[in-house]
């Protein structure tokens, strides 16, 4: 198919139909941050921090799955577009502990965002679930991304492990019944820990180095609850 | 063919009211419709709190089945429509129409992305129609007597009547049909029979909790798509909610943003996150302890959430919010509720 001329941030390119507004942008050296955004992944625009301004469009688009058209004037970085991020990164920030998602740390820095802004708002809180032996699961760090859900099922794993559970705010990753990692049909493939973007999910064995064990002492645990088992 | 009767805007009942009294013009709305776009299969998604109109519309069914009106060969015609009647769980969202979809489809009531739009990618991935209860209520009427007799009310942008679902501090509050172009005091004062007990009105809720705020100086503003377009006020579902002076605003927007935090899905992060943090501000509003910044924070969390958000229910989330900041702006500013701003607290 032959070419089709867009415009973004003034600057007129010339892309082939089919690839998203994202896609173009980054064909022009024009960077769009995302937070869902996997390559390996359906794109479902849930974070809606790629959205862009497009001219003519009522609301702010989702560049991320909104195809280019003929004629098309994109702004990655208008007026608009710079309050939804800012406003999308500051209210992120102050529901959820970004400490191992450096990739956001930046764009909150690069938006000026500053979740402080938010006084007296409650957080996500969660106690860090433990119930394997392969990966720890710690949603108050979560972001809700999507890609663990899609990696287990549909668009690699077939596993159907986790879900969504509660709603709006609430909303978390979930197994179904709230059953222990090894009771549902979780393989541990670790393709949802692959894709965490902000350290939600993460091997036990970093997890338990981080909180200060040495690998000796991981070795004696393991062996202890291989023992235990065994009994 | 998809009747959405998943009638959940807080403030309306049009829906329902046609069901439980009318339910054959739902359902023969419904036949031309799935006749008009060549539909087999059609569902009529009910709002589970709707027991009695459940019931109604399921005898109906059964009824126009014993008739042959649905069923196989339909009037001999060749045309075959069957009816499944669904009922929601009590899911605002489920009324967006493509979380409708994923309900029927067994799923959470998670909205899809658009585009694909439903005439493309509907329930089950098939071009799917969708229409309200009242429109298609509307269309036996206009086959019948033709669309020019139709025309005849209403204005030449928006033709026909409207059903008002008018509540709150009026004499008589209720259900009430009238031509587009109607005024706005001629349905709350000719009709409804104004305000309750001679108390002023202070603001009027239009179009329900995804509405907008009006007060008496839009009384004069013609019910019509275009005036009221025209007027910044949204027509929604058709309701129209009067306060009368007595009433404290900033409980009511409290109510409207714990509705709206309580109801998001938490697909997107504008909804999901600004949903919650709208509710926390305006309990601080509500409570007289507004801290500096509150204001600017609810203008900035309203118009991400109506910019960037994916369906209706964010876009709409913050808009009685919005447009209480542009009406009563030192509302949101003042710090001591009882002394200064004792106009908006109740006098109990």
């Amino acid at each position: 198919m032959e070419d089709i001329r867009i415009r973004i941030d003034g600057q007129a390119i010339k892309v082939s139909p089919g690839l998203t507004i994202l896609q173009a942008a980054q064909s022009a050296g024009i960077e769009i941050p995302t937070i869902c955004y996997h390559e390996a992944t359906t794109p479902n625009a849930v974070c809606r921090l790629c959205v862009v301004e497009v001219k003519g469009a009522r609301g702010l688009v989702p560049s991320c799955v909104a195809q280019v058209s003929d004629g098309m004037e994109v702004f990655t970085r208008s007026e608009r577009v710079e309050r939804s991020r800012r406003t999308i990164l500051e209210m992120l920030g102050s529901a959820l502990d970004l400490s191992d998602a450096p990739e956001i740390q930046e764009f909150m820095h690069d938006y000026q965002a500053n979740s402080g802004r938010f006084p007296e708002s409650r957080a996500r809180l969660s106690p860090v679930i433990d119930d394997n032996p392969m990966y720890i699961r710690d949603y108050a760090k979560c972001v809700l991304c999507w890609r663990c859900v899609q990696v287990c099922a549909d668009d690699a794993q077939y596993t159907y492990a986790i879900n969504f559970t509660g709603r709006g705010f609430d909303t978390q990753i979930g197994t179904f019944f709230d059953k222990p990692m090894p009771e549902t049909s979780c393989v541990f493939c670790g393709q949802c820990v692959a894709v965490c973007p902000s350290g939600a999910l993460k091997p036990r064995r970093e997890w338990l180095l981080e909180k200060g064990h040495s690998s000796t002492e991981i070795a004696q645990m393991s062996a202890r609850t291989r023992k235990s088992k065994r009994v | 063919m998809v009747c959405n009767a998943d009638e959940s805007e807080p403030g309306t009942f049009k829906d329902r009211a046609l069901m439980e009294g009318d339910p054959h013009r739902v359902l023969e709305g419904l036949i031309i419709a799935a006749y008009a776009v060549g539909a087999d299969y059609s569902y009529i998604y009910l709002r589970g709190e709707y027991p009695y109109a459940y019931k109604v519309m399921e005898w109906a069914i059964e009824e126009a089945r014993q008739a042959g009106y649905l069923g196989q060969n339909i009037l001999g015609l060749g045309f075959d429509c069957e009816v499944e009647l669904r009922r929601g769980a009590g899911a605002y969202i489920c009324g967006e129409e493509t979380a409708l979809f994923e309900s029927i489809e067994g799923k959470r009531g998670f909205p899809r992305i658009k585009p694909p739009f439903p005439t493309t990618h509907g329930l089950f991935g098939k071009p799917t129609a969708v229409n309200n209860v009242e429109t298609l209520c509307n269309v036996p009427y206009i086959i019948e007597h033709g669309a020019q007799t139709y025309r005849r009310l209403g204005t030449e942008k928006s033709p026909g009547t409207k059903l008002f679902c008018v509540s709150g501090d009026v004499a008589r509050p209720g259900l009430y049909e009238v031509p587009f172009g109607a005024s706005l005091r001629h349905l709350l004062y000719g009709l409804a029979g104004g305000m309750r007990t001679g108390w002023k009105l202070q603001a009027i809720l239009l179009g329900g909790a995804a509405g907008a705020f009006a007060t008496a100086e839009h009384l004069d503003v013609r019910l019509s798509f275009e005036d009221l377009r025209q007027a910044g006020l949204p027509l929604g579902s058709g309701v129209v909610m009067a306060f009368d002076e007595r009433r404290d605003l900033r409980d009511v927007l409290k109510r409207l943003a714990r509705f709206f935090a309580h109801e998001s899905c938490g697909k997107c992060y504008p909804c999901q996150l600004g949903t919650q943090r709208q509710y926390e501000i305006t309990q601080r509003i509500a409570a007289g302890k507004i801290l500096p910044g509150d204001a600017d924070l609810l203008k900035d969390i309203g118009w991400t959430m109506s910019d960037a958000s994916i369906c209706g229910l964010g876009q709409t989330a913050a808009m009685a919010v919005l447009s209480a900041m542009q009406l009563w702006p030192d509302m949101f500013t003042a710090s001591d509720l009882q002394e200064d701003y004792g106009r908006y607290s109740h006098p109990h």
